[in-house]
């Protein structure tokens, strides 16, 4: 049990990012007291295995993104079931919701996002969930049972995840997206084609161009009507439209906020000695070079791990971090980092080489700087060593000479020019035996 | 911690190195056996990397700061402090291949036969590295660093 008082360390949230600092620090601080003030009450789990676990392939336990014994030996005191509610950083504490105060030496607020709901009536009936969190998971789990059709409201990475998910556990899954196409600002429209076809051919039923125009029942909800007049009767409704940065705690610190609470490249706020990091921070995009806010679980997990060191006096600069997916939906794999979609305003000397083969089922392109950087790729199907790609971006390499050997499924470091690749590599081989 | 190193200018290509990775991570550790009568045969956890003539063999360098670890969303893999090995746990794997998304050097490898990933292991628990041992022209050494 821990006792209240000061603390050279404390983070509020437990995930990714939280788990990120944690590890950082202890790799180069072991004696420091650390603290954390957990929300929900449970030992620290994935939320991105919420489909996972839904879908039937994942028991409970394996939900726990460290072993239970995890604070334990890292010497983490954990204030687990509490909201922090205040911070006041002129004096170095934070508020908890029963009152008590945590001192701080330094403080990494990684409180995440919260799903966010549309204005629509009627979703906060009893059968509404988001897809977020354990009380979630809890709350579809009660419901599966006995449910024979659901809707999921957005067609973006959680929505489609929790479609397969439900559609798994035998579900007649209805899919509503208010674009015209499915995982709209995440991928192309040759991907979204390629997803949806997959969707279909698995029995989801889409509803694009469209949303829920009322919610049917009195404490359930019994049916939606859409948009454009039809009715579909449900046992479930899943809410997966978008996560909102959650920021509330920096209001009145003097923490300067831009959608996400904006840090540095050492994830520091604006108020020194308080750094933030994952989604509810927006962080140095090392693509656009922009701070935005990037809710993806590498970004926080890294984000964390910087935050770590830098508190703990070790230098260390983000960035590594862009937007970036690894997703699947049935058999389709898909990777995809940094731009992919090109907007009118993104399209000044950017160049797209892509190449959608016969079969129809890979998809590769990339988007090139005019110096011939790699600004972006998708991959579809093939996703085979894939992080040389990224690789590639983040090293920011001119690929024109070798560009079109980015095609082959099987690319690799012998496609490299030979200086190149020997740079690259040059800790990995030994040249010059013979 | 120390790790293992090509020499591509003494590759030959033979692949050897593939099929003893393989033979490591069978159940049987028999060539013959692994690849003939074992029901999931036995698969490389590492490449050859090849545009003859050149060829090198390139095998999980065991990152100080492991981006497949940072990328990780099951708490899978993780780096050892102990062995510095990068460890993959196939029980918790979900298959996301996140690591396969950030790995820079290509060396997260998917599992054909189920939806999650294999990696080199540095023979953990064997007594010798296979790739290097079984090298026929000694293109694959380990350094300590």
């Amino acid at each position: 049990m821990c006792n209240m008082g000061d603390f050279d360390y404390l983070i509020i949230g437990n995930s990714a990012g939280t788990v990120g600092c944690i590890e950082g620090l202890r790799s180069v601080d072991k004696n420091s007291t650390v603290a954390l003030v957990a929300e929900e009450d449970c030992h620290i789990y994935s939320r991105a295995l919420i489909p996972y676990y839904l879908g039937g392939q994942i028991t409970r336990d394996k939900m726990y993104y460290r072993p239970l014994d995890f604070y334990d030996r890292a010497r983490v005191c954990v204030f687990q079931g509490h909201r922090a509610v205040k911070i006041d950083s002129a004096v170095r504490v934070v508020e908890l919701d029963n009152g008590s105060r945590l001192g701080y030496g330094k403080l990494l607020i990684a409180t995440g996002g919260k799903p966010v709901f549309p204005p629509i009536p009627g979703l906060d009936k009893q059968n509404v969930f988001s897809f977020h969190s354990m009380p979630d998971l809890m709350g579809i789990e009660k419901e599966l049972a006995g449910a024979r059709s659901a809707v999921v409201l957005g067609g973006g990475v959680i929505g489609l995840m929790a479609a397969e998910a439900l559609h798994k556990r035998g579900i007649k899954v209805h899919v509503l997206e208010l674009a015209e196409r499915l995982l709209a600002p995440v991928v192309d429209e040759t991907t979204s084609h390629l997803v949806e076809g997959a969707l279909q051919k698995a029995g989801l039923a889409l509803y694009l161009n469209n949303t829920i125009d009322q919610v049917n029942g009195t404490e359930r909800v019994e049916s939606v009507t859409l948009k454009d007049g039809r009715n579909i009767p449900c046992d479930l409704l899943i809410v997966g439209v978008g996560v909102a940065p959650r920021v509330e705690l920096a209001e009145g610190t003097g923490i300067e906020v831009n959608r996400g609470i904006l840090v540095d490249k050492k994830m520091q706020t604006s108020v020194p000695g308080i750094f933030a990091c994952g989604d509810c921070a927006s962080i140095y995009n090392f693509v656009t070079g922009v701070e935005q806010n990037m809710p993806l679980w590498p970004n926080a997990y890294l984000g964390g791990r910087i935050a770590g060191f830098n508190m703990a006096g070790i230098e260390r600069a983000f960035i590594q971090g862009t937007t970036m997916n690894a997703m699947h939906f049935f058999d389709v794999n898909i990777v995809n980092a940094g731009i992919n979609v090109i907007g009118a305003n993104q399209g000044n000397g950017l160049e797209v080489i892509q190449k959608h083969d016969s079969d129809g089922q890979t998809y590769r392109k990339f988007v090139l700087s005019e110096n011939g950087q790699i600004k972006g790729f998708i991959l579809v199907g093939q996703i085979a060593r894939a992080g040389i790609f990224l690789n590639l971006m983040r090293r920011k390499i001119d690929v024109r000479a070798f560009q079109l050997e980015l095609f082959k499924n099987d690319f690799g470091y012998a496609d490299l020019p030979e200086t190149l690749r020997w740079k690259l590599l040059q800790d990995d081989v030994i040249l010059g035996v013979v | 911690m120390g790790r293992i190193k090509a020499k591509p200018e003494v590759c030959m290509g033979c692949h050897l190195c593939e099929v003893w990775c393989a033979v490591a991570h069978s159940k049987s550790k028999h060539i013959i056996k692994a690849f003939l009568y074992e029901d999931d045969k036995p698969l490389p956890r590492l490449v050859v990397e090849e545009k003859l003539p050149l060829t090198f063999a390139l095998q999980c360098r065991h990152c100080a700061e492991p981006d497949c670890v940072t990328a990780c969303i099951s708490g899978a893999l993780w780096k050892d402090p102990e062995s510095g090995r990068v460890v993959h746990d196939p029980n918790q794997c979900v298959g996301c291949y996140s690591c396969v998304l950030t790995c820079p050097y290509g060396n997260v490898f998917i599992n054909p036969r189920k939806r999650e990933i294999i990696k080199c292991d540095l023979c953990a628990g064997l007594d010798t590295l296979y790739c290097v041992s079984h090298c026929p022209n000694e293109a694959l050494v380990y350094e300590d660093c």
